[in-house]
């Protein structure tokens, strides 16, 4: 929190009036761009009263839409998990040629447009793309199915944890883990006893942010989904239905919902990162490089 | 145990940082891998240990004449001290100390009070009694370092093996460790090689000294054979020594 008296984090003393406008600016800017909008789903989820506002979950079809979502959620974001784990330690523990283009690889998603992620898939799986038919001919459903919406949002979330450990393991180094091993570990007693710990904090952090993303993802599940009511539709795309048939209360009801993930999600951030500076704050070893601020990937 | 390395190299990317050594450590013997950074030396002790291996087929590691060339740390069993000690930052110091036992399985693990006496005595013999329950980051720099070497010695290893062991400390404490390590090698006659850049160190401690350059190894002797008689140009402006051209 900045206190209104401004003091200075740097030596070099910016006049008052520069520090005041920035800090002025910076607020406003929050404020209008992300609080006022906040508040506006808030409000709006209410206006017509606490009874709409329940209502919206009582209705099947709404149901149907969260409980696809957490459906989704679960097994995408351990899917992702072990997955960015893996990654992180690929290319953290070995130079291997291509490393660098390999992580560039996995930052893919957040440089393209999710829709591209759902049109791929829909052209490989799709009944007129390369293994539709064939898929068909057994019976197999992926497109316009659960299978699909869980492609889709691994695609769109595959990055997140990766982005989060890689730094940090790179900053932590692997002499603990050759320690351990000298001491007589194996492989998996290294991860489990060692390396686990050390990166949990870390770890968690990037779960919650793959959760947070995998839960609200719009673009390449809504290419997949098909927008089959009660059967595809998770909660955006469901918030999306409710909007576009005029049900303002019952979508801002349910888009209340999913930004009641997004403040939680932020509450943790907050917690971990205070966690870590805590930790870092006993003294150490100077030469140790400390945990660096994971990377918040852009969402 | 004796060591024995033969014909050792290793390249970094292109790099060369060993090229073809060989040495003979004696069993109980403490010598001093002494050189100017870059000089490999870490390399060398790192290859050693088991964790990194040497470039060619040629190059061959032996513990007494058992060859370890291509076997991994945790089968050689060489106690490893680390420059940055290398603690278990979210272990206790009794649980650091007794990591090496308890990741053993449990056909060859020490029962529960045997690990525990284990712990009492290591600490004893480092001076750091009743540590126990202390974690690494709640001690100085000095204790940190005596933890780790009681944390490698708990598996009972016949080589240590030292990367810079004084390397982090400040001078009083590195002056008062390195006595004490010399005491504690008289008592256990451990083979033991360790590495530094500190000329003085090596001179002070070490039975035998190993002086490394760019990979090669530019001299081996005991101190006094190394201070009467430099073999090179390098040897003798490294030490600062008349060198008869």
């Amino acid at each position: 929190m900045s206190s209104l008296a401004l003091t200075s984090r740097t030596p070099n003393h910016d006049p008052k009036l520069v520090a005041y406008t920035l800090t002025a600016l910076a607020i406003s800017a929050v404020g209008i761009f992300l609080v006022l909008p906040l508040v506006a789903v808030f409000a709006e989820a209410f206006s017509k009263g606490p009874a709409v506002y329940f209502g919206t979950f009582r209705d099947p079809v709404t149901q149907n839409a969260i409980w696809l979502t957490l459906q989704v959620a679960v097994v995408a974001v351990p899917l992702n998990t072990i997955f960015g784990l893996a990654a992180a330690w690929t290319v953290t523990r070995f130079t291997f040629p291509g490393r660098r283009f390999l992580i560039s690889l996995i930052e893919l998603p957040l440089w393209v447009s999710p829709v591209i992620g759902g049109l791929l898939y829909t052209l490989i799986f799709g009944l007129q793309g390369w293994l539709g038919p064939w898929l068909d001919e057994r019976d197999i459903h992926i497109i316009f199915a659960y299978p699909g919406l869980v492609l889709a949002t691994i695609f769109v979330t595959f990055p997140f944890v990766t982005r989060v450990l890689i730094p940090l393991m790179e900053s932590l180094g692997q002499a603990e883990e050759e320690a351990a091993v000298t001491l007589g570990a194996r492989g998996w007693q290294v991860f489990w006893r060692i390396t686990l710990p050390r990166i949990k904090l870390g770890l968690f952090y990037g779960v919650i942010l793959c959760n947070a993303r995998a839960m609200g993802e719009f673009g390449a599940v809504s290419v997949v989904s098909g927008h089959i009511r009660n059967r595809t539709n998770t909660i955006p795309l469901q918030i999306e239905i409710l909007h576009s048939e005029y049900q303002f209360a019952h979508a801002f009801a349910l888009a209340s919902l999913l930004s009641m993930l997004g403040i939680l999600t932020l509450l943790l951030k907050v917690y971990l990162e205070k966690q870590s500076t805590r930790r870092t704050a006993s003294p150490a070893p100077p030469e140790r490089l400390r945990h660096r601020d994971p990377a918040v990937p852009t969402t | 145990m004796s060591i024995r390395v033969q014909n050792i190299s290793k390249v970094f990317e292109r790099f060369p940082a060993l090229n073809g050594v060989t040495l003979e450590v004696k069993q109980g013997d403490l010598l001093a891998l002494l050189g100017p950074s870059g000089s490999g030396k870490t390399t060398l002790l790192r290859i050693i240990a088991g964790l990194e291996f040497p470039h060619s087929n040629d190059g061959k590691v032996f513990f007494e004449d058992r060859e370890v060339t291509w076997s991994s740390a945790y089968e050689r069993r060489a106690g490893f001290v680390f420059q940055h000690y290398a603690l278990f930052n979210h272990m206790t110091i009794a649980e650091n100390i007794a990591f090496g036992l308890r990741v053993r399985p449990r056909k060859t693990r020490p029962p529960e009070a045997e690990i525990q006496k284990k712990i009492k005595d290591l600490l004893a013999m480092v001076q750091l009694p009743g540590l126990e329950h202390r974690f690494p980051t709640q001690l100085s720099g000095g204790q940190r370092q005596r933890i780790a070497l009681a944390r490698a010695l708990a598996v009972e290893p016949k080589i240590l093996l030292l990367d810079e062991p004084f390397g982090a400390l400040d001078a009083k404490v590195r002056k008062e460790l390195r006595k004490w390590l010399r005491e504690f090698h008289n008592q256990t006659g451990l083979t033991t090689i360790f590495v530094t850049h500190d000329q003085d160190e090596a001179f002070e401690l070490a039975d035998h000294i190993v002086i490394l350059h760019e990979g090669k190894i530019q001299q081996a002797g005991t101190p006094h054979e190394i201070l009467s008689r430099p073999a090179n140009r390098f040897v003798a402006e490294f030490l600062d020594l008349p060198f008869p051209s």
